[in-house]
């Protein structure tokens, strides 16, 4: 049998992005004995490329804003299919998590009169997005590790974790992994365990996500038996770096838009006015002379159609390049150059002005951008309750991008930082609290354990096989042509025949070299997750047939408000790993209470 | 644009190692860790080298390509001399594997930077004016590649340094906070004897190299140099810092400044 460190803590929490290292500082502050996992260095993990900002109604531009406006705007942009209670949680909460940053010492672009400057961001009805710059993912998750590192908790960095371990009577105890430096197996046993992974954009070939966005909480959830909800709504970012190719898929911010930048097509003409739908027509400006005032003065025209939310505008741009009005690079322009004088832009935007320069040759300054659509998030996770971050089985807590439901079909800009803080620290306190009140030695599952670890160095054991990376080549290949940003029912079928293929092939991938620091096993054991989760999305898209958010079938153009109901529910019923098959069905979604329905009403 | 390119790659572990050569087809717009990934790929499957975000913020991909510190990620193949391109990893550190390099110094220095410590949040918010916190914010763009403190020659071909010298990196950390605003700590003689500022002899390496183009040693070091000069040895100016605190930390202050 393979020899194993062990380590026993009360919370490990997995994942050290913003909302792992808030939910660590959470249990740490409540006096746990906690750990912090992640899969890379401290401080590399997604969270840090997050741009524009993080979104609060602190009313510090606009001080008509409030929760209830910042909650109405979110409910819109998922398109009611959030849970309530999370927008709900997260509108009232999020000015004190900004708040409680800035006294950890992050340093937030200032107003005139010192306060915290907000921003303008598609789909927020005012400028709400606290930021620093265009580097506001930087700021937030260096100021959580400055605190983390400041609270003296147990960092294991490079570690990656393969499966959640489960004691006799069900209860999530603790996670089995590797260190990446040796290759040497480690097992954690924990009274609560929370999962802060991030996303799983790496399945795709056009991506803003790093390598370590593989969908490793998504997957590791569903196979110890936890619900996972609406796996199909998947955000493009309408703008990501269309050329050079090896650069294609790197973000370029909303803050571009949100600072006055326009999108035009070949032709020249600022397309967008071409796409606003029924739901937001009514405070949408017209002409460009409209969209153009209220930059100056929110009162005095209506919102730019470039701010629309971004499934609205990605698929503006996917007809636009799709009807042959797109740019030389298979793009449509993003202009701010012809727009805001070179100062403002360094000044306002100084990273994607290095971006643009460095990796492009172009200068943001004086030429437009060219921009298409880029694999950005995952709307679907973990169904979680809305109060203490707890999934579906007893001891396991999910926060941030792999916690399903409070984004509903579709995400905002700047909501994504802001759910970091806000459920990281609820799934911190809930946690805390399980672990407080779990009694008795915690025992995590022996047979769980010494089947992982085989099966993690299996890939050693066979002298020939499917290289990984090519499997993972094919497996992006796959998701990107048939499960990308418009779906049809055919290409949904396809793609479940390639995934069965693909996970066969990955069930025979060989790796050379040794386990010390060996990027080739480390993708071999990421293919697992990538392959679920993959699946999960693709089993999802095809049974919402209608199109909402970021799901658009072709097939079903539009919203049907039966599905509208529903959230669609994928579960492993026996929690066993990979090889059970995955069960699908709606599941009507929480009701709203009717004040909050009244909200809806008043505006429009 | 030349059809191949080739690569001089250092492989090896603690124990020791050599360049490996490896020629592949040029592709258009390509950066060095492209070229890296390529060689993963197809020949060399565990080709151990830390990456991230592939953009330039994450500052994961440190190496050192033809003898210079630079971000994988943001250096165009095109950009670079004709002939072989050297990839070795950072010398200043120990080799984990290939261009894997133990980076733990960094995280062990930052331990031992006490915290920010501002007063207690008033009801509506700390105020702070823009022009008061640009520097910080500048210092703050650092996104940790540690090439800073892998160019400095106090630490790079001096090991019995590093117990004693925060680095680089670490300076531009406390200068930070001793220009915070709102910061009640004093960490200058912290500085002075725990960080070894003053082995620092301001070559500016550390500035040429950094990705972010923050500019340590004129923004940061040599400003920390005169502040734990003045904390040490001038009583007059010490007496005249503390009065000018003081002031810049009251909301007064800061709306003036503002607007």
């Amino acid at each position: 049998m393979t020899e194993y460190e062990t380590h026993d803590y009360d919370v490990i929490v997995i994942g050290a992005g913003g909302a792992g290292l808030r939910a660590a500082i959470e249990a740490k502050d409540r006096g746990l004995r906690t750990a912090l996992i992640c899969k890379s260095l401290l401080g590399k993990a997604h969270t840090v490329m997050a741009e524009g900002g993080v979104a609060a109604a602190m009313g510090n531009v606009y001080a008509e804003d409030s929760w209830q406006v910042h909650f109405r705007d979110t409910m819109r942009g998922g398109k009611m299919l959030n849970n309530w209670r999370m927008a709900q949680l997260h509108a009232m909460e999020s000015p004190d998590r900004v708040q409680e940053l800035e006294a950890w010492g992050a340093l937030f672009d200032r107003t005139t009169d010192g306060r915290i400057l907000q921003r303008d961001f598609g789909g927020h009805r005012y400028a709400r997005l606290a930021h620093v710059g265009d580097r506001t993912g930087l700021e937030l998750i260096r100021t959580l590790q400055q605190r983390a590192v400041a609270m003296d908790i147990d960092v294991f960095m490079e570690c990656k974790i393969l499966r959640l371990l489960s004691d006799a009577d069900g209860v999530v105890s603790g996670a089995v992994g590797y260190w990446r430096a040796t290759g040497e197996m480690v097992v954690f046993s924990a009274r609560s365990t929370v999962i802060a992974t991030g996303g799983a954009g790496k399945s795709w070939k056009y991506t803003s996500n790093s390598w370590e966005c593989t969908g490793d909480g998504h997957a590791m959830s569903l196979w110890a038996g936890a619900d996972l909800i609406d796996m199909e709504c998947v955000q493009f970012h309408p703008t990501g770096m269309v050329w050079p190719l090896s650069v294609r898929g790197i973000l370029v911010t909303e803050g571009v838009r949100g600072d006055g930048g326009v999108l035009r097509n070949s032709e020249g003409k600022r397309f967008m006015f071409e796409y606003v739908a029924d739901m937001f027509r009514a405070e949408t400006a017209e002409s460009e002379e409209e969209a153009d005032r209220w930059y100056e003065d929110h009162s005095a025209g209506r919102r730019p159609p470039e701010l629309l939310p971004r499934d609205e505008v990605a698929r503006a741009i996917n007809t636009e390049v799709k009807s042959g009005r797109g740019t030389p690079h298979g793009g449509v322009f993003l202009d701010i150059a012809s727009r805001r004088s070179a100062e403002v832009i360094r000044r306002r935007l100084p990273s994607m002005y290095h971006q643009f320069m460095e990796l492009a040759g172009v200068d943001i300054t004086h030429e437009p951008m060219e921009v298409g659509p880029t694999c950005h998030y995952i709307m679907g996770g973990v169904r979680v309750d809305a109060e203490t971050a707890a999934a579906t089985v007893p001891g396991l807590f999910v926060a941030g991008e792999a916690a399903g439901g409070m984004h509903g079909s579709n995400r905002l800009g700047g909501n994504s930082l802001s759910d970091l803080l806000v459920f990281g620290r609820r799934a911190g306190i809930g946690a805390s609290d399980f672990a407080t009140g779990r009694s008795g030695q915690v025992v995590p599952n022996q047979a769980e354990i010494d089947r992982t670890v085989d099966e993690a160095l299996a890939p050693f054991t066979r002298d020939e096989g499917e290289n990984p990376y090519q499997v993972h080549h094919d497996l992006q290949d796959t998701m990107q042509t048939l499960v990308g940003i418009i779906r049809t029912q055919s290409e949904l079928d396809e793609a479940l025949e390639k995934l069965d293929e693909l996970t066969s092939r990955a069930s025979r991938v060989a790796v050379g070299g040794g386990r010390s620091y060996n990027p080739g096993w480390n993708l071999a054991t990421d293919l697992p997750a990538m392959l679920t989760v993959s699946r999960c999305v693709t089993l999802g898209a095809r049974d919402r047939r209608e199109s909402r958010g970021g799901h658009t079938r072709e097939d079903f153009p539009n919203a049907d408000p039966e599905f509208g109901k529903v959230n669609l529910v994928q579960r492993q019923p026996s929690g066993g790993g990979m090889d059970e098959e995955i069960k699908i069905g709606p599941e009507p979604i929480p009701e709203m209470p009717d004040e909050l329905k009244a909200l809806f009403e008043e505006t429009h | 644009m030349a059809d191949d390119v080739t690569m001089r790659v250092w492989r090896g572990d603690a124990d020791g190692g050599d360049f490996a050569e490896f020629t592949l087809p040029a592709q258009e717009g390509e950066v060095v860790l492209d070229v890296i990934h390529r060689i993963q790929a197809t020949e060399a499957g565990d080709l151990a080298c830390r990456w991230n975000c592939k953009a330039g913020k994450c500052g994961s991909c440190s190496a050192e390509i033809n003898g210079r510190p630079r971000l994988m990620c943001m250096t165009r193949m095109d950009q670079l001399p004709e002939g072989p391109v050297t990839v070795a990893p950072m010398r200043t550190f120990p080799i984990i594997r290939d261009l894997v390099t133990d980076v733990s110094f960094n995280f062990e220095v930052a331990k031992s930077v006490p915290a920010f410590a501002p007063p207690p949040r008033p009801e509506e918010g700390y105020r702070m004016a823009q022009i008061d916190i640009e520097r910080g914010q500048e210092f703050r763009k650092c996104i940790e590649c540690f090439m800073c403190q892998d160019v400095c020659h106090v630490i790079r071909d001096h090991e019995d340094n590093k117990p004693q010298y925060a680095g680089p990196r670490f300076f531009i950390r406390y200068a930070e906070l001793e220009m915070h605003p709102l910061d009640t700590n004093d960490r200058r003689e912290l500085l002075r004897q725990q960080g070894g500022l003053g082995m620092c002899n301001i070559t500016k390496c550390c500035t040429e190299v950094c990705p972010e183009h923050i500019k340590i040693t004129d923004n940061a070091i040599i400003p920390m140099k005169e502040r734990v000069v003045d904390a040490t040895y001038d009583p007059v100016a010490w007496l005249g810092r503390k009065i000018l605190r003081r002031k810049k930390a009251t909301p007064q202050q800061a709306v003036t400044h503002g607007a």
